[in-house]
């Protein structure tokens, strides 16, 4: 039987795809039953009362009790049918505690997923084997529907408002996701890769930051940690004070520390402000910048380096 | 192989009127000022047959557009993503709005139902026309939106989409509104026909079962289509005054435009589907010479068919995002929903036990029928499963199961229906042996086409895609080759119809031994139908006493 | 198989002899009695269509509603309470003054329908009077649907609620102003013919329809000036 599956379905990645599978098979197999029954009756009855000249028929206008019967056998059936989705989706209806969340947003024509730790990558989507994944997902424009179909995975994504799906991915690998709401003329081409990774794999991918960064200039990515990890609460770039000296102009200047001492504003500085912000506090200014130590990458690091140099 | 019947009146040996509805009054003028419900049938199959050619060609072009992921023809790309969304969502627009909703009801009901209730018209002649000028003015419409600037919405208009989109959307929505009413109003007017026409001696439960099912459709038409009209109204509002009701930009909410449209929509299958099996319940007895098994539960299966098609739409939104609690139900009724379709299939099969059975072409159509719809119907169980259709949704797999039920269902029984009426419409006979081949290649092409759909959508191809992956394209191909064959089978069984009017043999006014009054008028009917009013003298489909015999 | 000719209508529309009926039947009735009960099964069931087209922008405006539940009772401040009565008074005279045109038809007083019916139309030219007025208080706010709306002066400032509630109100009082300026033709149409002596005992049928037509316009009016004018 399991070759029929592998024909007709795609390959189980999740335990979510078993639990439908298992299901599809007993509706295929009902229905093929079924139709089975019909059709060879109709066969046999079209070959066994073919046409004879002067055959009277049979004055048969109902019989209540079969009548009965094949609608609650039928009735019983869908009964059973009913219970059995209605067991799998409910198991799967809320997530469980410890999943991982992800955060999805879709627009024309894209994925972009996000991690709890602010790590963002587009069009691919990393996530450990084993684990449970919750999807929560909103569109910046129209309709959208996020399917994998190894994992049987499918939700509309409704702009202004969020949805959500949970899974468990039990296949390593690469998996293939597509759009399944047409949203125009991209809806074919916005497809994002789904990898699998064991946890050491995984792992080392968030410690990278995804991929995101790797499409951007240094500069480009410094500023978007700027606007996006908080920076810019308390770091103008234009010059004007706030609770945080303005990055405007400050490489390889000469900075005055409160107690006296002076530090020149280089690679070193920048890093150790961000990681141990309370040692070398500017004069003027409180030491109320929090620490960024293990919350940002390395590659954001640099960038915001490379982009507090251009902001000469 | 002929067959005369010479039980009740002997129609059979009857002098053929020189005078009938066809030749009663001639030119042009004549037929568009016309009351006469048989006219108005033939000018609304002429029409809905054409939109069917047109549906028709953008399927074509759909398919042909899929044959290979390049959307190469000869090494050349012809066509672009843009061009396709438009091909799909046109052929869908065209094929629900302006072919299949109006196709059995409008034409062959037309036609045919007071004849069945012994009535010399419908209650409303003048209605009936104007219902038939609605038609013109919405197929004008949708033309003009085809024409400047088309739609690439999807024929189901979701938003925000459809409210954000260029193209000539609000002409296509006041299209499908004009259509609306044109549905309505024949809806309307086939309730007060059976209500207040019917023959003297003729109780409800003497009328045919088409009378039933076309009865049942015309409830939904009443009830649902309303609906539609106003979903239609409020979405071209959002468009030009942006009213923020189904926008999220504008604090609109997406998700209650579906609600609104599948409260009409889904009804809106049922009235495509129950004319098809009002249909089948007719050529069944024929062709079996053999009474109808179940006459009552037929009877009430379609109207409770019809009753139920109200409360399931839900079913169509089980991944947008809904609650569980509502999921859950809308699940449950649309198991319920299914038993009706099961009991009628049950039937019909039953009728055929111990009949005495010939194949002509309209039977050949019901046994194309029986196969399909089993596959259509059964395919639906999958979806009203809640996990599995979060699977299936939106893929390959429902665009099949939905061409099955419509076009292997509504479409099979239509065409059977022309055959099995076409010698009472147009007083002559079609050449057997084509009609027969033509019925093959369209099962053998259809079967082609849709029936690998089923097994790319369980593999998860997405519908509505003009790219696809690699893996597809074999069965896609075979899929695109089907339609051929199905396109061939649909026009040479257009031709030889057409060649019959100048071609085939002259019709007698029974050739297939129906029981039904309109048999007992001459072929073609004079315009007042009968010459006399006819009486009921027996139950519906009573094969006994009946002798049928050879020419 | 031969053919001849087979006459089967003596004396088409001499309505003689035994083809004898009243000139208002249509062919395919058999006595008047059936035509007009037809007739009016055709019109309850077109109201049934109207029921359900105003059903759906009903329930459309209360789904609206509870989006919008402040901005929503705050619009509702700006719509006039003394014309809205008035109109909801005009509207039920009318349909008393339609019931007795109706009665009169039906005992044969051509005059008195006619008069009765012009009354109707005259209580539907004054509610569109009163409409007229507040449509242009309306205007001369900003209190206009959707992207048109630019009221000063909202509490929720830049919220779509206030559009929202001005789409559904002039779209409900449109579409229910646009029945009554059909009804106003159609009872025109009718009192004219009514002083030709059309109507009579024997056959009324246009007058019941159109009164049944009428009686809607003003039960819909019924429910939107409570749910739009009243509720707070």
């Amino acid at each position: 039987m399991e070759w029929l599956r592998s024909a007709l379905l795609p390959p189980q990645g999740s335990e979510w795809a078993k639990e439908i599978d298992v299901a599809y098979m007993a509706i295929l197999w009902l229905s093929i039953v079924m139709f089975l029954g019909l059709m060879i009756a109709m066969v046999w009855f079209a070959w066994r009362y073919r046409y004879v000249p002067g055959r009277v028929t049979p004055h048969q206008t109902h019989n209540t009790q079969l009548e009965i019967f094949w609608s609650v056998v039928p009735l019983l059936l869908c009964v059973g049918l009913f219970f059995w989705g209605i067991d799998g989706y409910m198991k799967f209806a809320v997530a469980p505690a410890e999943s991982m969340e992800v955060q999805i947003t879709a627009k024309k024509w894209l994925w972009q997923f996000e991690f709890p730790d602010g790590t963002r990558a587009v069009n691919e989507l990393h996530i450990p084997v084993n684990k449970a994944v919750h999807l929560v997902m909103t569109s910046e424009d129209v309709l959208h529907d996020f399917f994998v179909p190894d994992m049987r995975v499918k939700r509309d994504i409704v702009p202004g408002r969020y949805t959500e799906f949970w899974f468990t991915p039990t296949m390593l690998g690469e998996h293939v996701s597509t759009c399944a709401e047409y949203c125009g003329k991209g809806h074919s081409d916005m497809r994002a890769k789904v990898f699998v990774d064991t946890q050491e794999k995984f792992d080392d991918w968030m410690a990278t930051g995804g991929d995101e960064w790797m499409k951007h200039p240094p500069e480009e990515w410094g500023k978007i940690q700027w606007d996006q990890k908080g920076c810019a609460t308390c770091h103008t770039i234009d010059g004007s004070k706030s609770k945080g000296p303005s990055w405007k102009g400050i490489f390889g200047k000469m900075e005055k520390l409160k107690g006296g001492a002076t530090v020149v504003v280089d690679e070193n500085y920048l890093r150790e402000s961000m990681m141990q912000p309370q040692a070398k506090v500017v004069d003027g200014f409180d030491p109320i910048m929090p620490t960024f130590q293990g919350l940002l990458r390395e590659n954001e690091i640099r960038g915001l380096v490379a982009f507090i140099k251009s902001l000469q | 192989m002929e067959h005369t019947l010479t039980a009740g009146s002997v129609t059979g040996d009857r002098p053929r009127p020189a005078i009938n509805y066809l030749n009663a009054e001639k030119g042009i003028w004549s037929w568009m000022t016309t009351v006469d419900h048989k006219r108005i049938g033939i000018m609304y199959l002429v029409a809905v047959s054409t939109a069917f050619l047109i549906g028709g060609i953008f399927a074509l072009l759909v398919r042909l557009a899929l044959l290979n992921p390049q959307h190469t023809l000869f090494g050349k790309v012809w066509v672009t993503a843009e061009a396709y969304n438009r091909f799909f969502t046109l052929h869908g627009a065209v094929m629900v709005f302006l072919f299949i909703i109006p196709s059995v009801p409008a034409s062959l009901a037309n036609f045919v139902l007071p004849m069945m209730l012994g009535a010399k018209d419908v209650a409303f002649p003048r209605i009936n026309l104007m219902s038939f000028y609605l038609w013109c003015g919405g197929a004008v419409l949708a033309i003009s939106s085809m024409i400047l600037g088309a739609v690439d919405t999807g024929w189901t208009f979701y938003t925000p989409y459809s409210t954000t989109t260029d193209g000539a959307v609000g002409l296509m929505t006041m299209a499908a509104f004009i259509l609306g009413f044109s549905s309505i109003f024949t809806g309307l007017n086939f309730i007060a026909t059976v209500h207040k026409l019917r023959a003297p001696g003729m109780g409800w439960f003497d009328m045919p079962l088409f009378v039933w099912g076309i009865y049942a459709t015309a409830i939904i038409q009443i009830l649902a289509t309303p609906v539609l009209a106003i979903t239609l109204v409020l979405l071209l509002i959002e468009r030009v005054f942006q009213i923020g009701i189904f926008d999220s930009r504008i604090g609109g909410d997406p998700v209650l435009f579906q609600h609104f449209f599948w409260f009409y929509s889904h009804p809106a299958v049922y009235i495509m589907i129950v004319p098809g099996m009002a249909i089948i319940s007719e050529m069944i007895p024929t062709f079996c010479r053999k009474t109808m098994f179940g006459y009552r539960a037929i009877a009430y299966s379609s109207v409770s068919l019809a009753l139920l098609s109200f409360i399931v739409w839900g079913h169509h939104m089980f991944v947008a995002g809904e609650s569980d609690l509502a999921n859950v139900i809308f699940s449950a009724l649309t198991f319920l929903v299914a038993i009706p379709s099961g009991v009628k299939m049950f039937n019909w099969l039953s009728t055929m036990y111990k009949g005495n059975i010939s194949f002509e072409t309209p039977m050949l159509y019901v046994l194309s029928f029986l196969f399909l719809f089993a596959i259509g119907g059964l395919t639906g169980l999958f979806f009203s499963t809640l996990s599995v259709d979060i699977h299936l949704t939106d893929t390959y797999f429902v665009v099949a199961h939905f061409h099955y039920v419509m076009m292997g269902g509504t479409v099979i029984a239509f065409l059977g229906g022309i055959h099995y009426w076409w010698p009472k419409m147009t007083g002559r006979m079609y050449k057997e042996s084509w009609s027969q081949i033509g019925c093959l290649l369209v099962f053998i092409g259809f079967n082609m086409t849709f029936g690998s759909q089923f097994i790319m959508g369980g593999q998860g191809m997405p519908r509505r895609y003009f790219n696809y992956l690699d893996q597809f394209q074999p069965i896609h191909a075979f899929s695109t080759y089907g339609s051929w064959v199905l396109g061939a089978g649909l026009f040479l069984t257009a031709i030889n119809l057409l060649a019959s009017l100048k071609m085939g043999e002259l019709a007698p006014d029974n050739p297939w031994g129906g029981t039904t009054l309109e048999w007992q008028s001459s072929s073609p009917p004079i315009t007042h139908n009968f010459d006399e009013q006819p009486v009921l003298e027996h139950e519906p489909y009573d094969y006994r006493h009946r002798t049928v015999t050879h020419v | 198989m031969s053919t001849s000719t087979v006459d089967v209508h003596p004396d088409p529309h001499g309505h003689g002899g035994e083809h004898a009926h009243d000139p208002h039947q249509q062919h395919h009735f058999t006595t008047m009695e059936q035509q007009f009960d037809t007739s009016k099964i055709g019109m309850w069931l077109f109201l049934a269509t109207e029921v359900l087209t105003f059903g759906g922008l009903f329930a459309g405006f209360g789904l609206m509603q509870n989006q919008y539940p402040r901005e929503f009772v705050e619009a509702h401040e700006q719509l006039q309470r003394l014309p809205g009565a008035a109109n909801t008074v005009v509207l039920l005279v009318s349909s008393f003054t339609m019931v007795m045109a109706v009665l009169a038809a039906r005992t044969n007083q051509a005059a008195k329908t006619a008069r009765y019916l012009w009354l109707t139309v005259g209580c539907a030219g004054i509610f569109m009077c009163i409409k007229a007025y507040e449509y242009t208080h309306k205007f001369e706010e900003g209190l206009l649907p959707g992207i048109f709306y630019h009221h000063h002066g909202d509490l929720i400032a830049g919220s779509h609620g206030y559009a929202t509630f001005f789409s559904f109100y002039f779209m409900m009082t449109g579409l229910h102003g646009l029945h009554v300026l059909i009804g106003m033709g159609l009872l025109s149409w009718l009192a004219i013919r009514a002083k030709r002596g059309e109507f009579s005992d024997k056959y009324y049928t246009p007058v019941d329809l159109i009164g049944l037509f009428w009686h809607l316009v003003d039960l819909v009016w019924i429910y939107l000036f409570p749910l739009y004018y009243l509720i707070s």
